[in-house]
């Protein structure tokens, strides 16, 4: 295996007394497309912010292509950023905005405005070439904003949340944009975002970040089916969370004993978590299923989520295709009874 | 209907009020246009008189040359130190920036006379009282306030990512400042080195304590209203005003076109 092309080792950013990021650990192979994701406060901006130099990390190793970046200043480093509030120039129009990192390099004029041309033409906005900046619609300015980033060709590109202020139909368009780029030109791409659809629609790997340190890394689906801990659990998808006792082969919980694979020795704490799309639910009571009322639902379209609260007031929750309602008569306070197969839990070794 | 009467009603005050400010300044460029030695009614004929025998003058023509030299170099002055403590103010935090603000903007809330005093006793002290940068020394000081002002509300207009935008495409943090905090702020400082030079253009009290020899235009038109009554004061306020107000307008254009703009 060749070298990663980004290596943070033993990372630590402070502020003051606030730590933003803990001993960070984190490789990134060139030509991978990495999503780093968290709450607000996780500490992701600044682990991107680091790579980009923008802050030095208070301890630990940066490394960006086996070379130690720590006291490289940001101008000497190559790691354009595409910005959340994409930090275009006003002051200058759409092919100046792009020619900018090159005339920073000192490249002669005509050849500046040539490479300029190619990439907005690339991206499929030449026609505004010589409009000012403010004028283009949020997905123009979108593509003004990459197309500033990519046109020295570097090695890696850093986005921080660049489609948070799209709207919901242009954040489906960028995202094929960036997925076609990215397999296009090869180099490595690193995603900050809050936002698990964007992380898992656009990434190889994802990064959980919480409080400053990573809680989970891996291929969207598996952190997805896989959660390694309850704040993944919670974070990532629609989960039902039940903690309880292990009994070897199952396990107790509040609200009845279930069999589950993978527990830890009997009498420790375990939670299981199930998916609220692997739940069935519905109108007659069955060996072990769950009685519930239904406190409210959300549609979004194709699925429907339900909100259920069991006798000891454990909240539930369950995923079902639109489609799949029709003879469920939901109406609030309804009785349904939830089941799951055996094989839909996945256990955590924590209370 | 009701409401069209108020509209009415405040657009008459409105001009009334303007009427009261501009009255006196369109009086005196009428007289300064009347043949009569004295500003009264009914008005003598239409002369150019004054207007000519102030450019024949060669102590006015002295004059009006002092002040653009002390204007155009206080302009520039004031300008650069109000640019550099407004970006600093911008860029950096650090321990007793309120009082270093309070500070710097301090001097225009100084009376004059006792700014004017301080001035000409500081400047003869260090020996550089009555000289041409004497005044352009003390209008920088009065003045430098004003362009921070300014420069500092568009300062704060600024994405604060943009400057750090220009690092992560290859700008040191000179060429940032020169290719994209510069050019943000021109307007600004446009509208900043107007308003400077207006106010140095306009400014007595000062003037008059340490110009000592190099008198401006404010300074001779005291002593030729000292003297008599003279129309040629209102010959050379009308040109004054015309000056000071073509200024400012033109800091308005600069700032208020850019303020509305974002």
């Amino acid at each position: 295996m060749t070298e990663p092309l980004v290596i943070l080792s033993g990372v630590v950013k402070r502020f003051g007394d606030f730590t933003a990021v803990h001993r960070l650990d984190l490789e990134i192979a060139a030509g991978e497309f990495v999503a780093i994701m968290g709450p607000s406060g996780c500490g992701k901006t600044t682990t991107l912010r680091m790579i980009a130099g923008l802050e030095v990390p208070t301890e630990g190793e940066v490394r960006i292509g086996g070379r130690l970046m720590n006291a490289v200043p940001v101008h000497e480093r190559d790691t354009p950023m595409v910005w959340q509030s994409l930090a275009l120039f006003p002051f200058l129009n759409a092919r100046e905005n792009v020619e900018f990192g090159l005339r920073m390099r000192g490249i002669g004029a005509a050849e500046r405005r040539r490479r300029a041309v190619q990439w907005l033409e690339r991206l499929e906005i030449g026609e505004f070439a010589d409009r000012n900046v403010e004028t283009l619609s949020g997905g123009q300015r979108q593509r003004v904003a990459l197309a500033r980033a990519l046109v020295t060709e570097p090695q890696i590109l850093l986005l921080d949340e660049p489609l948070s202020a799209l709207d919901a139909h242009l954040i489906v368009r960028m995202q094929g944009v960036l997925t076609r780029l990215q397999r296009e030109l090869g180099i490595t791409f690193v995603y900050v975002t809050h936002s698990q659809s964007e992380a898992f629609a656009l990434a190889d790997r994802v990064v959980i970040m919480s409080r400053g340190r990573i809680v989970q890394v891996g291929r969207p689906r598996e952190i997805y089916r896989a959660p390694a801990n309850r704040f993944v659990a919670e974070f990532v998808g629609r989960n039902n969370i039940l903690s309880g006792i292990s009994r070897g082969d199952a396990i107790e919980t509040a609200l009845g004993t279930f069999p589950a694979a993978g527990l830890p020795a009997a009498d420790e704490p375990a939670t299981l978590v199930v998916a609220a799309d692997l739940v069935r639910i519905g109108r007659t009571p069955s060996e072990g299923a769950i009685p519930c009322t239904l406190i409210s639902e959300e549609f979004v379209g194709a699925t429907v989520t339900l909100f259920l609260e069991a006798a000891d007031g454990t909240e539930l929750k369950a995923q079902l295709p639109e489609r799949a309602l029709g003879d469920l008569n939901l109406h609030a306070g309804g009785r349904f009874h939830l089941s799951w197969p055996a094989d839909a839990g996945h256990v955590l070794a924590e209370g | 209907m009701s409401a069209r009467i108020a509209t009415a009603l405040l657009l008459g005050w409105l001009l009334l009020v303007f009427v009261f400010i501009f009255a006196p300044i369109l009086a005196s460029v009428v007289f300064s246009f009347n043949s009569d030695r004295f500003p009264t009614i009914p008005l003598g004929s239409f002369t150019t008189r004054w207007y000519d025998t102030i450019f024949a003058d060669p102590e006015i023509g002295e004059a009006a040359r002092t002040s653009i030299v002390v204007s155009l170099s206080t302009s520039v002055i004031a300008t650069t130190l109000g640019f550099a403590t407004a970006y600093t103010d911008y860029r950096y935090n650090f321990r007793f920036k309120g009082p270093y603000l309070a500070l710097i903007l301090l001097p225009p809330t100084i009376p004059l006379i006792i700014m004017a005093l301080a001035m000409l006793a500081w400047l003869s002290w260090i020996g550089a009282s009555g000289q041409l940068w004497s005044i352009i020394i003390a209008h920088s000081v009065l003045t430098a306030p004003f362009a921070m002002a300014i420069i500092r509300l568009r300062l704060n207009q600024i994405d604060p990512n943009l400057e750090a935008a220009a690092w992560n495409l290859g700008s040191s943090e000179w060429k940032a400042l020169r290719s994209v905090i510069l050019p943000f702020c021109r307007p600004a400082i446009i509208s900043a080195a107007c308003l400077t030079a207006a106010v140095s253009f306009d400014e007595f009290v000062v003037a008059w304590f340490v110009s000592g020899l190099n008198k401006t235009v404010p300074v001779i038109i005291l002593e030729i209203v000292q003297g008599n009554i003279d129309p040629q004061v209102n010959a050379i306020g009308s040109l004054v005003f015309l000056t000071s107000i073509t200024l400012v307008v033109l800091a308005q254009v600069f700032f208020i076109s850019r303020i509305s703009r974002t």
